[in-house]
């Protein structure tokens, strides 16, 4: 338990971890809208599309202010976006495509301006590179003030439009038959979602901020179908992983924070996908199991009985090797049958044969007016 | 060969090895997986680095196209899970493999020659140092030997399996009914796209691998609706961008590899404006004569509407036509002057009259609308 103790103690992983969990609460929340309106890898665009806005931002001001550089790559990142939107409504360009060419080249442009900074004979642009791979170890209070009160305006403003944002993500059309500015709510979503990323940018770098994004609201979706139970788990996600990141990189030697939030972040995806109740894959496969149960329980007491209405006597036993042959079901009747009997509607009369007792003829009449609304030939 | 000859051709290369599988990727609507895939071989990479401890043996390029195929796998297990849309899990995949990759790198490699800058970004300018020597031979610089050797591969595949490819393109569903393994291909392309990629990284990075993969297909999408001749000018425009960014680094003194995707960008927004037919500028024209010809149509039905009727003194000037067809005086008389000159109506004053020309038009367009 030291490391908790730590969270309070040590200035460092207090900050860090303050840091990484506000960020992992901002970009996670806003990750279940990107996540229901299918723009999970705009995330990833934006994000490399930041990088020209830092180095403009840089020379035009040569200040290395957070604030000036989240504004400049703020704007770069929000150009981006509008281009990447307007590229696939106006050309026959496809969505991936577009975001594929606006990543790599607003990102390449950068990197041609970052080298050219570098050049320069007096700048004090060094940790500029930062924002590219992210040090969240570096994180002073001051970085984490900018991550609380952005993200504080960010987290209010959702609140503010958060009826409006769920219809622009479930139904944008009836939104604007019902006279919702569909469009405008588009571009302050798009807005915050900018800024949710440009913030992130300097604790986890380029390439793994869609993953904070996206990661906590997947794993979140497998939770609950409903909006705002999907946010809040996000957020917590978020934020789990936030703090677990920057504790077992403080405890473990050599290890960078910003891949161990992702990989923590990556990890609770995987146990929501195999465990969420409902339709987690663990869950699916024991309900699939358990349907197919009751089908073949169903299959072979139906068949057991339309064999005995040939005789006098519904409780007529017949072979196994008869169900064997009838039945629909895959594999042999045996287990099925056992089932049958410790359930109380069949009897093992001797070695191979088998009969329904009254309560498996009621049950059989019951399935078969369910079935096949009491037509099958008695 | 001059350095300065070397990096523009071993740039040429890259751009070519990577225009060939990038025109397949953007017409199955794939382009982020040149992403995905070129961020995700970083742990094959570092694997490979571990058992080798050399950046140039071929290991390397079989780690890395495991790692890749191993993104697309992981990617599809995700997706027929039903829980996840595809673009959600590639973009969980390969963040997290990325992620392994550096962690394995942190911990293990901390002192060996193996960096993420390298990996992400890449410095084409120190290429032509490191030769590639084949028995006391000087070949070449290592990287232009690996690029021609990927692009060799490429080429072959996509010559020997073109029509294959060209129809699991198309219509997979087809492909997959006459017996092709549409899926096979998949993973083929795929592994491809890897190889091309980790054969990339360390002269370009891979951030550049995306844009070379699909900035010069997508310009060529626009350009023409033919597989072939996409694929040809994806590798001109690719070469054109490769060469155009060596200059633009070299006048600035800045990446090499930035350069070569603004410039592939640059192309991108000139095609945008430029593309005949689909081009934003010819759409704009089309769009406007299109309007003019409906113009001309409208007036002509106008004018024979009212032809010889006791009102049509009043009803076929130019001033009326603002009135009645609701058009702003400008474009009346653009519509009027452009009827004028394909002499479907004659002007006299203000007044109009219809010729046997414009006539003739409008019983033609009146049986059209």
């Amino acid at each position: 338990m030291e490391w908790f103790t730590d969270i309070f103690l040590d200035y460092t992983l207090r900050t860090v971890a303050l840091g990484s969990a506000l960020l992992g609460i901002t970009a996670g929340s806003l990750g279940g809208f990107a996540l229901l309106r299918r723009q999970s890898l705009l995330g990833d665009a934006i994000s490399h599309a930041a990088l020209p806005g830092i180095a403009i931002a840089f020379l035009l001001t040569g200040s290395k202010a957070p604030l000036v550089l989240i504004l400049g790559a703020a704007l770069a990142g929000w150009l981006g976006a509008a281009l990447i939107a307007s590229v696939t409504l106006r050309t026959r360009i496809k969505y991936d495509s577009a975001l594929g060419i606006m990543l790599s080249v607003f990102f390449g442009f950068g990197l041609v301006l970052l080298t050219y900074i570098q050049k320069q004979p007096d700048a004090n642009q060094a940790g500029l590179e930062s924002f590219l791979f992210g040090q969240a170890a570096a994180l002073i209070q001051r970085d984490v003030m900018v991550i609380l009160s952005i993200g504080t305006v960010i987290i209010f403003l959702m609140v503010l439009l958060w009826k409006e944002f769920k219809m622009l993500s479930f139904d944008p059309d009836f939104g604007a038959t019902l006279g919702f500015p569909i469009r405008k709510l588009d571009h302050i979503l798009t807005a915050l979602f900018v800024i949710a990323i440009v913030i992130g940018l300097q604790t986890v770098g380029v390439v793994l901020m869609s993953a904070m994004i996206i990661a906590p609201a997947a794993a979140a979706r497998q939770w609950t179908d409903r909006l705002g139970h999907m946010i809040l788990a996000a957020a917590l996600f978020g934020a789990i992983s936030g703090v677990g990141g920057a504790v077992t990189s403080s405890r473990v030697g050599n290890l960078p924070t910003g891949p161990t939030i992702v990989l923590i972040v990556s990890a609770i995806v995987v146990i929501s996908l195999l465990f969420a109740p409902n339709r987690g894959i663990v869950f699916r496969k024991v309900r699939e199991w358990k349907a197919g149960k009751n089908l073949r329980v169903d299959a072979v007491l139906v068949d057991l009985f339309t064999l005995a209405s040939q005789h006098t006597s519904k409780e007529y036993p017949h072979s196994e090797r008869v169900l064997d042959v009838m039945s629909t079901i895959s594999g042999p009747a045996r287990r099925t049958l056992h089932l049958l009997e410790t359930l109380g509607l069949a009897r093992q009369i001797d070695q191979n044969n088998w009969s329904l007792t009254p309560e498996g003829v009621e049950r059989a009449q019951t399935v078969i007016r369910n079935q096949f609304g009491g037509s099958l030939s008695t | 060969m001059s350095p300065s000859v070397e990096i523009q051709l071993i740039a040429v290369v890259v751009a070519v090895a990577c225009a060939l599988p990038g025109a397949f990727l953007v017409l199955q609507r794939m382009a982020m997986m040149s992403d995905a895939i070129s961020h995700a071989i970083l742990p094959g990479i570092v694997l490979a680095f571990f058992i080798t401890h050399d950046l140039g043996s071929p290991l390397m390029i079989l780690g890395a196209a495991a790692s890749g195929v191993l993104t697309v796998a992981l990617v599809e297990l995700l997706r027929k899970t039903g829980l996840l849309a595809e673009d959600a899990a590639i973009g969980i995949v390969f963040p997290a493999l990325f992620s392994v990759g550096v962690v394995l790198i942190a911990r293990y490699a901390g002192d060996v020659h193996l960096d993420i800058d390298a990996v992400l970004l890449g410095e084409l300018a120190f290429a032509p140092f490191d030769r590639f020597i084949l028995s006391g031979v000087d070949v070449g610089p290592r990287a232009l030997v690996i690029m021609s050797a990927v692009l060799v591969v490429d080429l072959v595949f996509i010559v020997v399996f073109f029509k294959e490819l060209k129809l699991t393109t198309f219509d997979a569903a087809l492909a997959g009914s006459l017996g092709f393994a549409p899926v096979l291909l998949h993973y083929v392309l795929m592994g491809l796209v890897s190889v091309t990629a980790v054969g990339a990284f360390d002269a370009v990075g891979s951030i550049l691998v995306v844009a070379l993969m699909v900035a010069p297909p997508a310009s060529a999408y626009l350009l023409t609706d033919r597989l072939k001749p996409m694929i040809y000018i994806s590798c001109g425009i690719g070469a054109l961008s490769a060469i155009g960014g060596y200059w633009f680094a070299r006048y600035l003194d800045a990446s090499i590899a930035g350069a070569m995707a603004t410039v592939a960008g640059a192309a991108f927004v000139l095609v945008v404006f430029l593309a005949p037919h689909r081009g934003l500028w010819s759409l704009a024209r089309r769009r406007a004569s299109q309007k003019l010809l409906f113009g001309r149509k409208m007036l002509v039905i106008h004018l024979y509407n009212h032809e010889g009727l006791p009102e049509a003194d009043l009803e076929c000037r130019v001033e009326h036509l603002e009135d009645h067809l609701r058009w702003d005086h400008q474009f009346a008389n653009r519509a009027v002057k452009s009827s004028i000159a394909r002499s479907l109506i004659l002007r006299e004053g203000s007044l109009l009259m219809l010729t046997d020309e414009g006539r003739m038009l409008a019983r033609e367009a009146l049986v059209e609308f």
